[in-house]
């Protein structure tokens, strides 16, 4: 079992849901990254899914898309995100998914950014470009290199995509709790918990939620049915709004432990 | 990918529909005026001196460029998909008039995405598009142009799936798109071989047509991919220069990648990340191409050569003096590409350029060039 997967199961054992926040590697720098991912896991992440920046990120909206032009323009580059992964490994066993899309991760070449990543210590790779049926040739390196690849369904998925994805992936699925891009919600969906109660009769991979939840109630709303919930834009945004390193990983330390918090409340209550 | 296997699935059954086939051909004979003129371009197969040149004459399709053969194949799909709103990029604004436009004509709402940079050198194409009423959605992300125009359509498509339709104008993006736009347009290329042959009596030597995404150039050679004798020449957009950086030649500069869903050449840097472009023309300012046209130049089919911005400025200038004919910036890439050419062969040798726009919106792009102020 990866160490995702062990997570999670650990977890859905004292009747949990984990806490998966994202942040851009290198939004503004690899310093205050580092910093950030520290207080991310003081603050009670269980995972830690950290975004490599593309100059065309389609699934994303302008937060992430904002986050990921200030790290390029920092000259931000795959070794540089390996080394950072290899520093954060030194103190922390928090699993890191690396999440991005295909091309940078292409160019680089799918072997040697396989290894890299395992070597650097990374858990889990999500390529959000990549539909499992174009999957096959990064996988191949994933599963050498016991990395765990992680696959999107949405509410637009039919069944068959359901069980493709249920028999390809590996960690947990990544359920896109709307039809759109990521960003902020002020509401989510009331059909969520059906849906994902569909995604989870497929398979016996943990079920994490993620895109548009914002806020600790939401959090702990999708604590009650899912094995994950996931929380990117809300936090690049108090990160991107705080002055200076030390204020950045502050408030992202925070903002994570108020989110845990709620949804541990939820473990106790049910 | 479910919307896109709904789009697959819808075209493959309406390719078959004589019936959606025989719509398609009235709107392209009715409504954008086709058959277009091949034109024997006399004085200015006089002034090169060499091969004789024929202008496949897109520019005189209704709203002035080869744009709309696509649109209302893709319009009648959508409306056969039972699709109420219609979406598109646009870089140079043909595009999105041209999908403005057939919106318009079958009483579908429309949202046109175009980036800033292109909207301030387009403007007259955005009256267009307004006066069709259609809804500009003006990007500010990225390098402002064509790709982050592309980006934010599939990020509303994505959002919208269940009743909007993604009107791709080029043959670039996700499979079925590159086929389907393929198919849409190639009504060009086999009009021109059916007028060729009547007046030659045989087929053409060379086929030459600007690249930006491919849209013009596919439609003009796919028919003639099978006939191994016909040369097939892309014009890919050097804007300043290849070896200055500030270009769009993707076949020619760049390297193979996956943008916006397909693999092709795609101008990157050494991490991986999608290159700015530059040139000129808007409509050649993408840093892909369509993946097809990688896979024919890699197999040898077609050739790619390159025009700067100043050439194209030249082979505007040349063609409205000896022919009367003003070209769309980005169809001059194909005239400068033929000035260089033409000279070179036998009279007996034939051309055909696809002229595929004419440049009445690039007047004040041009002027600004030459320093005029209009």
């Amino acid at each position: 079992m990866s160490c995702i997967a062990r997570k999670l199961a650990e977890l859905q054992k004292r009747g949990e849901a984990a806490l998966i926040p994202f942040v851009t590697a290198g939004d503004p720098n690899l310093a205050t990254t580092l910093k950030i991912l520290r207080a991310l896991e003081k603050g009670g992440a269980d995972c830690i899914e950290l975004g490599i920046p593309f100059s065309d990120p389609t699934a994303d909206g302008p937060t992430i898309q904002r986050s990921s032009e200030r790290a390029l323009k920092n000259g931000l580059s795959l070794p540089r995100i390996f080394q950072l992964v290899r520093q954060f490994r030194r103190t922390s066993e928090v699993p890191i998914v690396l999440f991005g899309y295909f091309n940078p991760i292409f160019h680089y070449g799918l072997e040697n950014f396989c290894r890299a990543a395992a070597r650097a210590g990374a858990d889990g790779i999500l390529c959000v470009d990549l539909p499992p049926e174009e999957s096959a040739e990064l996988k191949r390196w994933t599963d050498t290199e016991g990395l765990d690849l992680i696959f999107l369904l949405s509410p637009t998925s039919g069944p068959d995509r359901v069980q493709l994805v249920a028999g390809k992936g590996r960690g947990f699925i990544y359920y896109v709790s709307v039809t759109g891009v990521t960003g902020a919600r002020q509401a989510l969906d009331d059909q969520l918990r059906s849906q994902v109660a569909r995604v989870r009769r497929a398979t016996s991979l943990p079920v994490g939620v993620g895109f548009g939840i914002s806020t600790p109630k939401q959090a702990a709303w999708i604590a009650g049915f899912a094995d994950a919930a996931v929380v990117g834009s809300a936090l690049v945004e108090r990160i991107e709004k705080a002055k200076g390193g030390a204020e950045k990983a502050r408030c992202a330390g925070a903002f994570v432990s108020e989110l845990k918090r709620a949804m541990k409340q939820v473990a106790k209550k049910s | 990918m479910p919307a896109l296997t709904e789009l697959e699935r819808a075209y493959a059954q309406a390719r078959l529909d004589p019936n959606f086939r025989k719509e398609f051909q009235h709107s392209l004979h009715q409504y954008a005026g086709r058959a277009t003129p091949l034109y024997f371009a006399e004085r200015l197969t006089q002034k090169l001196g060499g091969a004789k040149i024929y202008l496949k004459r897109e520019d005189l399709c209704h709203t002035g460029a080869h744009k709309i053969n696509n649109t209302l194949g893709q319009i009648l799909l959508a409306r056969k998909m039972g699709k109420e709103r219609i979406i598109a990029e646009t870089g140079a604004g043909q595009h999105g008039v041209a999908t403005a436009t057939v919106a318009a004509r079958f009483g579908l709402e429309c949202e046109i995405f175009m980036g800033k940079e292109d909207v301030a050198r387009q403007s007259l194409n955005v009256f267009r598009m307004k006066l069709l009423g259609a809804k500009m959605r003006v990007v500010e992300a990225g390098s402002q142009t064509l790709k982050d125009a592309m980006n934010e359509a599939l990020r509303d498509w994505v959002t919208h799936v269940r009743n909007t339709y993604y009107l791709i104008g080029s043959v670039a993006g996700p499979h079925p798109y590159p086929m389907m736009v393929r198919d849409f347009q190639s009504v060009i290329g086999k009009e021109a071989r059916r007028q060729f042959l009547k007046a030659e009596g045989r087929l053409p030597d060379y086929l030459v047509a600007c690249v930006g995404g491919g849209s013009n150039s596919m439609g003009l050679f796919y028919p003639f991919v099978r006939d191994p004798k016909v040369r097939m020449l892309g014009v890919e957009a050097a804007g300043r220069g290849l070896r200055t950086g500030k270009h769009a030649a993707s076949i020619l500069g760049g390297e193979v990648g996956v943008l916006h869903g397909s693999k092709s050449y795609v101008l990157q840097d050494e991490r991986g990340q999608i290159r700015e472009t530059h040139s000129i023309a808007a409509g050649l300012d993408y840093p892909g191409v369509g993946p097809e046209l990688s896979y024919l130049r890699d197999r040898g089919r077609v050739q790619f050569v390159s025009a700067t911005d100043s050439e194209a400025i030249e082979a505007i200038k040349f063609l409205a003096e000896v022919e009367g004919i003003i070209p769309a910036l980005e169809s001059a890439h194909a005239v400068a590409a033929v000035m260089r050419l033409a000279p070179r062969l036998a009279k007996h040798r034939t051309v055909i350029i696809n002229l595929s726009g004419r440049g009445d919106k690039d007047m004040t792009t041009v002027g600004d060039y030459l320093g005029v102020r209009l």
